[in-house]
């Protein structure tokens, strides 16, 4: 990072706060593409970085860091099932405008214990506030109940991740945590947040992006499903068709 | 060994989908059924989402149907007149039944209409066919060897249209077979099957045909409509999955012709026997699904943009 982007944010903290604000957030990830081949099995990105300050380090207000990694977000429709004429049937439903595909949060203490409320809503941090849910509370009695539920279902698959306390800060310095990614991974654009907090305020945020994309004949039969649906269609019948006779003659010439 | 299936976008154990593949192969070659009403559950409990499981299934059942066809065949136990009467009606229904599928999606209903229509076919045909077949042991048991009658002279003689099936025997109207493969083929599209398990109690107990010639025709019928169907899967919804697809055709194409092996050294009774408790096992774990309180109320499903 230059001077120029310090100069830069300098100019731009609010000039009341400026003692307090003076710091800043250096930070670097192990890797920014990720690549799906055919034998991908999860992976797992290092956030470390430095707080970068001209005064010398205080202790008060303490220091929190947090990190939030969030994936392309998405529409959901989350049904539950009740009891009807003893079978049970999907019933309610409420549809969630926005939840990512993916996110993890990783804070070097509990999330409640380094940011407070207002900030949490401002910058949506906490898995609760990164999902957008508007037109659910008419619908419903009870529409806690069913994000509760995505967040629920999303953490048993290893999308969604909570892990408070997995930040390691080094002299009130340096930090680092890892990012595990699940297997089912999504492809798109996904958005790296490390946010420095003091007493529960958000005193800056760095953004990075990590691109991940389907490589190889992943990505060859990917795009031939979605361009060319219908010669992809014939292929996948060719080759049921060929396997099924291989299969058969093999059998035949082996007898 | 780990592989990332691009289309389904998880990552799965290339063996556990290969021995998948193998058992349903398996039967598919005893029974003449597809096994679609088998592999299709099973993906989704291997973390398969369910839209490419259903279409990725029905590409695997063309695989190992035609895989099946060509060693039954070569016995001559196919009635390739009777297949392409099937397959008519079959094409007509897999078309009706894709349009009462979407209807169902919109409505969120897809998943109850499903499991409910596989308890109420797998139960009826399961139990005739379980009774049915116990009552035949029972009687060449006894060796008082009373002919068992075939030719019943019923309702369906009864009807124009006459064709005559030579491979099969028969001389029936073309009405019955139609409406058989039409109603197959409306099942197929909505439930993900090629219907085999519908289709070979219909034509022994419906239409009167030879238990050995029903599992060929019935294979035979399966590869167009389930093509078909893939197709449509495809270029709609792009759910085909071609490297799943590959996985478990390797497996099922070996399993069909063991199972097409082991299905001529057994008894016609047992064999349908054993494929009326297969249903009935299926019929049972889907009903239980059904009544019992699920341990997660709350499914999830992504609005397509």
């Amino acid at each position: 990072m230059s001077w120029r982007t310090l100069v830069l944010a300098l100019c731009f903290a609010v000039p009341a706060a400026a003692q307090e604000d003076d710091e800043e957030v250096v930070a670097g990830l192990s890797q920014s593409r990720i690549s799906i081949s055919a034998n991908f099995d999860g992976s797992e990105i290092l956030v470390f970085g430095a707080v970068k300050r001209e005064s010398p380090i205080r202790s008060q207000p303490p220091l929190g860091v947090i990190v939030a990694v969030v994936g392309p977000s998405g529409a959901v429709t989350v049904r539950r099932k009740d009891r009807l004429a003893g079978i049970w049937v999907n019933q309610n439903s409420v549809e969630v405008d926005a939840a990512p595909s993916f996110y993890a949060v990783a804070t070097s203490a509990p999330l409640e214990d380094i940011l407070n409320d207002t900030e949490d809503l401002r910058n949506r941090i906490s898995i609760r506030r990164a999902i957008r849910t508007v037109g659910a509370a008419g619908l419903v009695e009870d529409p806690t109940n069913f994000t509760d539920a995505l967040i629920r279902i999303r953490k048993g698959a290893g999308l969604y991740q909570m892990n408070p306390g997995t930040v390691e800060i080094t002299e009130s310095t340096l930090f680092n945590t890892s990012i595990s990614l699940p297997a089912n991974l999504t492809e798109g654009e996904y958005l790296a947040r490390i946010f420095l907090t003091r007493g529960g305020r958000v005193v800056t945020e760095h953004r990075t992006e990590i691109y991940v994309r389907k490589v190889g004949l992943e990505r060859l039969l990917y795009n031939l499903a979605h361009e060319q649906p219908l010669i992809y269609g014939l292929l996948s019948l060719a080759l049921a068709a060929i396997a099924g006779w291989g299969a058969s003659a093999a059998f035949r010439w082996l007898r | 060994m780990q592989v990332y299936l691009p289309i389904a976008e998880v990552s799965v154990n290339a063996f556990l989908l290969l021995g998948l593949g193998g058992l349903v192969g398996v039967l598919s070659g005893m029974f003449g059924v597809g096994g679609g009403f088998l592999i299709t559950p099973l993906l989704f409990f291997v973390g398969i989402p369910p839209a490419v499981a259903v279409a990725t299934s029905a590409n695997q059942i063309v695989a190992s149907s035609v895989s099946g066809v060509l060693a039954h065949l070569r016995r001559r136990t196919v009635d390739l007149r009777m297949g392409l009467v099937l397959l008519a009606g079959g094409l007509l229904g897999a078309g009706i039944g894709v349009q009462v599928f979407n209807i169902l999606r919109d409505l969120g209903q897809v998943d109850l209409l499903v499991r409910l229509s596989y308890v109420v076919f797998l139960g009826i045909i399961g139990g005739l066919m379980f009774l049915e077949s116990l009552q035949a042991m029972r009687r060449t048991r006894k060796g008082t060897s009373s002919p068992v009658k075939r030719h019943k002279h019923n309702w369906v003689h009864g009807l124009p249209l006459k064709m005559r099936f030579r491979t099969s025997g028969l001389y029936i109207s073309v009405l019955p077979p139609m409406l058989v493969g039409l109603s197959v083929g409306v099942l197929s599209a909505i439930m993900g099957v090629g219907g085999g398990f519908i289709m070979v109690p219909a034509m022994i107990y419906l239409l009167g045909m030879p238990t050995k010639v029903v599992v060929g025709t019935s294979l035979f019928q399966i590869i167009f409509v389930t093509a078909f169907t893939t197709l449509l899967h495809a270029t709609t919804n792009y759910t085909v999955d071609m490297l799943l697809a590959l996985l478990l055709i390797l497996g099922g194409v070996l399993g069909a012709q063991l199972g097409t092996r082991v299905g001529l050294l057994m008894k016609a009774e047992q064999l349908r026997i054993l494929l009326a408790a297969l249903v009935l096992l299926v019929c049972g774990k889907l009903a239980l699904d059904l009544l019992l309180r699920p341990s997660e109320l709350y499914s999830l499903a992504p609005v397509a943009a």
